[in-house]
């Protein structure tokens, strides 16, 4: 599907949204208001004629010193249309955030924990957002344009761990639970 | 171990001289490869350059079963602190290969997410320069460690 066909389809399952067409030439490059995201990629993955149902990537771009600052980029594959789609939408950088679509999809979950540590891109209405490459204590969004490249902080690392019998019992018995109990012997 | 105690010079040499041997002839790595420099360790321990004619027969799966752990690639900042807890579990005596340029000195990355050479989280006893070292260069690498050991007096572990 050329992009014309898609914002075509995209207008007409969703009147009120003017899907902007860009600049690229590698896939059908469409971009949208950022507080409209959720609309449209539902619209996206369920009319017949789109059903873009695969997500594919779900990224960001930093444009510092520009503004509109970031740039939250979801790829999406339909199997059925046999097409691809990159939909783009900016967000500002003054305190970015943008509504999740990991209600959509499941896999969006962890690609836009990984925004928000490496982008700061705040993603509302997520279950779970935390850090997933960076060490969970760690300061700053690598990937932002104004981040340092090399930083000399010393490794953490964590202090041996010391049990007594007790705790180390309990905490077998704990995972024991947790798991739902052993087989009985001999099984 | 206790053998420190003993104080009779002969009985410790010779004694020292068969432990010494005992423990270079049969170290047994724990798997512990990180990135690309695994896949020239997994080769070193296939049998074109087989490390098993040195005494490494076994890759452990456990640490606490294994004496030498080879840090095969790149360490990350996330990562050092599971590092730090697989060594502390290995009993004594241990030894730790730094396998490859980014276990050394961090390699070509010198960026925030990786540490810049894991002697800032291990103590290293030898280290493997190269992007990655051969299988040939590893096995002198272990070689060289098993010269190390051989040197070791028995109090010193």
């Amino acid at each position: 599907m050329d992009v014309a066909t898609i914002v075509e389809r995209l207008k007409a399952a969703l009147p009120g949204v003017e899907p902007e067409i860009g600049s690229a030439t590698d896939q059908p490059t469409i971009i949208v208001p950022a507080d409209r995201t959720v609309e449209v990629l539902t619209v996206l993955r369920d009319v017949p004629g789109l059903q873009f149902t695969f997500l594919s990537d779900l990224t960001a771009v930093d444009w510092w010193p520009g503004e509109p600052r970031f740039e939250v980029v979801y790829h999406l594959v339909s199997f059925e249309q046999t097409s691809r789609l990159r939909l783009k939408a900016r967000v500002s950088g003054a305190t970015p955030h943008i509504q999740t679509v990991s209600g959509l999809w499941p896999a969006a979950n962890w690609l836009e924990r990984e925004v928000w540590d490496l982008f700061g891109i705040v993603f509302d209405g997520h279950p779970d957002l935390r850090r997933l490459l960076t060490p969970d204590d760690w300061e700053g969004h690598p990937l932002r344009k104004d981040y340092p490249v090399q930083v000399s902080e010393p490794v953490t690392v964590l202090e041996p761990l010391e049990l007594s019998e007790a705790q180390f019992r309990e905490s077998l018995r704990a995972d024991r639970q947790a798991r739902g109990g052993d087989p009985p012997q001999g099984s | 171990m206790g053998l420190e105690d003993i104080e009779i010079p002969v009985l410790t040499t010779t004694l020292e001289k068969a432990v010494q041997w005992a423990r270079r002839s049969s170290i047994w790595p724990v798997t512990f490869g990180l990135a690309c420099c695994a896949i020239e360790m997994m080769s070193m321990s296939a049998s074109r350059y087989d490390i098993a004619r040195f005494g490494a027969e076994v890759f452990r799966g456990s640490p606490r079963q294994s004496d030498l752990m080879i840090v095969a690639g790149r360490l990350s900042r996330k990562m050092a602190p599971a590092l730090r807890r697989i060594y502390d579990q290995m009993p004594e005596p241990k030894w730790v290969i730094s396998m490859g340029a980014c276990a050394s000195v961090g390699g070509v990355f010198d960026n925030y997410a990786i540490v810049q050479g894991v002697d800032q989280v291990v103590p290293v006893d030898v280290f493997v320069p190269g992007c990655p070292p051969r299988p040939e260069s590893l096995i002198f690498g272990l070689v060289q460690l098993q010269k190390k050991i051989k040197g070791q007096r028995l109090s010193s572990r």
